[in-house]
């Protein structure tokens, strides 16, 4: 069975293009779309099962039920294109290689929910991406697939692109959707939740770059034949960034289910140089680490990755060999982490510090008895006690890498 | 109106409080920093953390809402643990010096250090380096070490004064305060923001090491910077003023008050006089109080009540007044005008600054003073200050006859005076303001009166026992009483608004 809906264009020639896209069957469901009732695209995007490909699993037609139908403030979507979560990088191929994707899928979910103006957050470093969406979209204007009464059918549309300026906690939604009024990006208090209170105080929707390009699919072919990819639970395709110690390091579009262990050696080339495998982590960087034994014996999904303890997140799978020293690798997360607080919470902006500065500490030789014991007991107090999750997205690795290599870190702490 | 249950005991609140303040209601105190009852939730210290069942996780009781049947727990082991916990997060690169740092003994972090957390830190690492001097506007000192990023003087700004002056800019363990590139706190509210800072990070720039707050002594008392009559404590020592602190009146200042006002507390401490004045051939010189009253009662001895003008004044407490106004009861005097302050180009706003720099105008008005107009020429004139320079020209040029001067300073007006006498500020007496509002505020005794200073009705009453009149008040209270029909008690604490 053909499981690409997401990257089936990545191997053409030119498939940035419009008529490229169209040459697909691209925008040749609008027609369609506009004849339905948009409560009827909510429902079957909810049958479709498709789930939030940022990160967090959210089912998404459930997240967009949620903007109240019958308020009279403007609604919009903004696309979460901030793409930072070390390991990962599919978003910023859809964009670069399939950005008409994003527009239609755009169209989709703005009809569903009553959105004329729609933006795309987009990653500051992402300056080619972001020169091909903006191409593309103006592609789509020209082509009436944009702007006022698109094909005639009344409905009107505008998309915005803003750059993010380097933050990765913009990525969070609030935060982007700060960010995006021009605010510091620093996540708001929830509640309320932006489907109510959103961007400039009005419902919004915030999707994934990933979630969204999955619904022209979904649109032309109907909520069963999404569902015939995938499991029961976790239904569809997704991708997957492989990095690391592989032959074949990059995107992969498997169905979910698949297993990690196919995933690796066999799309992904194997590991490198003949090296055995050490570890993995199967969901972006702030997922807990799998040993290889357990990476060997788990299929992606939603809940199989959750029976093991840990995540399938954003789908970028770092895979460490034998020769990578886990204090090192868990020493640079925490850097990242620490550095990527935004320092509105207490714990977390220093907690995470803590944290580095221990492990930098260990790496320098000087590491003591009750390190490893403090590292646990900073990510126990930061975990679950702040705003948004960046600070159990560094507690998950502390605990998982003390758990699971903890002779490693025993052997920098002798006293 | 939800019923909640905060450990183990029931409360009902109105719709949309959250469990903080539904605790605060029961008199049971979560400890916090960034929450401030008059500004936005920012949520971020996370000191809060309370225990809500059916909850997975703890929930800070600011920004949860009570709902019906909630079972909050805010004193259990875990909840102490998760406060402990969280203020080891915001010491570990907090300076811990507290015996230089200005904030030590009214500091919330100090407070809550020895409530929770007492012991030796586990922290063994170098703590991040941050300015130790920031100076941030005309009256405030920032201290970024200190600094625990709970972002109330940022919200301050935002969202009271309005003037948007300061940011946090960086992230993580190097987020700091600072004011946007360009600007200065520089606004006429700036000091609020020292007093709602719950750490010593920011500090006044007048009071910061001139005295260590558990040496100073307080007193409840009105701001006499304009008609507002914002309600303040008088923190004092050794004789001397320094600093007004905010005190609560919802129905009057909040609990905010103009750096304008709160730094006028300066004049008390200044060029006082503290002997009476008489006038000779070679100008004014010291006398003995029974010298300065015998001048002054034979000047009034001399003439007819109609040759005589009392002048009252709008920045004198009510009792003081009232005192002149029973004087001139006694003598048949008619002629009823009070002086005034008055400054050039006096700031307003639509906030707490009244362009009337009076704390007691209407009081004065009350008891049928008129606004000074002068026709002064020949008269015998018995002033209280404050005087403005124009008022004290039109006094200079009518030439009156004779004039008794009761001042507190040595100012300009002292100059054209036959004989003074040196009254208390109102912070050296008891008494009582009517502000704008029509709102009686009462004051209380900060200072000793020093050298022969004496309250002026204490004067008056002399003046008129001189003349033959059965005067024996031994306290303001008979003169409150005599004239406004009221008691300090029946003013209460946060004043009464006249009918």
């Amino acid at each position: 069975m053909d499981t690409k809906i997401l990257t089936k264009n990545f191997g053409l020639k030119d498939s940035h293009l419009l008529s490229v896209y169209e040459s697909t069957g691209g925008y040749q469901n609008l027609k369609k779309l506009f004849g339905m009732q948009p409560g009827d695209v909510i429902e079957e995007v909810k049958k479709s099962g498709l789930r939030g490909r940022g990160g967090a699993g959210f089912p998404t037609g459930l997240k967009w039920s949620f903007v109240p139908k019958d308020s009279p403030k403007p609604k919009y979507l903004c696309v979460n294109a901030d793409e930072s979560e070390p390991g990962t990088f599919k978003d910023r191929y859809l964009l670069e290689l399939d950005p008409h994707r994003l527009i239609e899928g755009m169209i989709i979910c703005s009809y569903a929910i009553d959105c004329h103006n729609a933006y795309v957050y987009i990653r500051g470093e992402f300056v080619y991406p972001k020169v091909q969406l903006e191409k593309a979209i103006e592609e789509a204007y020209q082509k009436g697939y944009l702007g006022k009464n698109i094909l005639g059918s009344g409905f009107d549309l505008e998309i915005t692109v803003h750059r993010g300026a380097g933050a990765y906690i913009c990525g969070e939604e609030t935060a982007l959707l700060n960010s995006l009024e021009g605010k510091r990006g620093q996540p708001r208090l929830k509640p309320p939740f932006p489907a109510v209170v959103g961007l400039f105080a009005c419902p919004t929707v915030v999707n994934n770059v990933e979630t969204i390009s999955a619904l022209p699919y979904v649109l032309e072919n109907g909520a069963d034949a999404y569902r015939q990819f995938g499991t029961e639970k976790s239904p569809g395709t997704k991708m997957f960034s492989v990095s690391g110690h592989v032959n074949r390091p990059g995107n992969f579009e498997i169905p979910l289910g698949y297993p990690l262990k196919k995933l690796i050696m066999e799309d992904a080339g194997g590991i490198k140089d003949g090296k055995a495998l050490k570890a993995v982590i199967p969901g972006g960087s702030s997922v807990p680490v799998l040993t290889a034994e357990e990476a060997m014996d788990v299929n992606l999904d939603y809940e199989s990755l959750q029976e093991k303890g840990t995540m399938l997140g954003s789908g970028g799978v770092i895979v460490m060999d034998e020769t990578t020293c886990m204090v090192k690798a868990l020493t640079n997360l925490a850097h990242f982490y620490s550095h990527e607080s935004c320092g509105q919470c207490s714990p977390c902006r220093e907690g995470t510090g803590w944290a580095h500065k221990i492990l930098q500490r260990m790496l320098g030789g000087e590491g003591r008895a009750n390190d490893i014991d403090e590292l646990n007991r900073i990510a126990d107090n930061m975990a679950g006690k702040t705003i948004c999750v960046l600070a159990d997205a560094l507690a998950m690795p502390i605990w998982s890498y003390l758990k699971k290599f903890r002779s490693e870190f025993e052997a920098l702490c002798r006293s | 109106m939800p019923k909640l249950t905060i450990d183990g005991k029931e409360i009902t609140v109105e719709e949309g409080t959250t469990v903080f303040e539904a605790a605060r209601q029961m008199k049971t105190s979560i400890p916090h920093f960034c929450y401030h009852s008059k500004l936005s939730i920012a949520g971020n210290c996370r000191m809060c953390l309370v225990e809500i069942e059916k909850m997975p996780k703890p929930q800070i009781s600011c920004n949860t809402v009570a709902q019906e049947g909630m079972v909050v727990h805010t004193q259990t082991d875990n909840v102490k643990a998760l406060q402990k916990n969280v203020l080891e997060f915001i010491l570990i690169n907090h300076p811990i010096d507290c015996p230089v740092c200005d904030q030590a003994g009214e500091c919330k972090l100090q407070k809550y250090y020895m409530n929770y957390s007492v012991g030796d830190s586990e922290f063994n690492e170098s703590k991040v380096k941050k300015p130790k001097k920031v100076d941030l506007g005309p009256n405030v000192m920032l201290d970024d070490e200190r600094c625990i990023l709970c972002t109330r003087c940022v919200r301050f700004c935002d969202e009271i004064s309005k003037t948007g002056e300061l940011c946090v800019t960086n992230r993580g363990d190097r987020s700091t305060l600072r004011t946007f590139p360009g600007k200065k706190l520089d606004n006429k509210y700036s000091l609020n923001t020292v007093d709602i800072c719950p750490v010593g990070a920011l500090t006044s720039k007048p009071f910061r090491f001139q005295q260590r707050v558990w040496f100073l002594k307080s007193a409840p008392s009105i701001c006499t910077g304009c008609a507002t009559g914002c309600n303040i404590e008088i923190n004092h020592n050794d004789g001397k003023v320094f600093r007004y602190q905010t005190r609560k009146n919802e129905a009057v200042n909040e609990c905010w008050t103009c750096d304008e006002g709160r730094l006028s507390y300066t004049f008390i401490n200044e060029s006082r006089l503290i002997r009476p004045l008489l006038k000779t051939a070679n100008g004014l010189e010291e006398v003995t109080k029974t010298q300065a009253l015998a001048a002054a009662t034979e000047a009034l001895q001399k003439c007819s009540a109609e040759q005589i003008v009392f002048l009252g004044s709008a920045y004198e407490s009510n009792e003081n007044n009232a005192a002149l106004k029973k004087l001139a009861n006694n003598l048949g005097v008619t002629a009823l005008q009070y002086a005034f302050h008055e400054v050039e180009n006096p700031s307003s706003d639509d906030f707490l600054i009244k362009a009337d720099k009076n704390p007691n105008r209407a009081g004065v008005s009350n008891l049928g003073f008129a606004e000074f107009s002068g026709e002064l020429t020949g008269k015998t004139v018995l002033a209280m200050e404050r005087i403005s320079a124009s008022q004290i020209e039109k006094i200079r040029s009518q030439k009156p006859k004779y004039l008794i001067l009761l001042s507190s300073h040595q100012s300009p007006a002292c100059e054209l005076a036959d004989v003074v006498l040196p009254v208390c500020t109102f912070a050296e007496q008891k008494g009582s303001f009517i502000n704008f509002q029509e709102r009686i505020q009462k004051f209380e005794v900060a200072l000793a009166p020093k050298g022969q200073m004496q309250t002026a009705w204490q004067f008056l009453q002399e003046i008129a026992q001189s003349l033959g009149h059965a005067w024996a008040i031994t306290s303001p209270e008979p003169l409150l009483k005599e004239f406004f029909n009221l008691t300090y008690e029946e003013i209460g604490e946060q004043g009464k608004l006249l009918e």
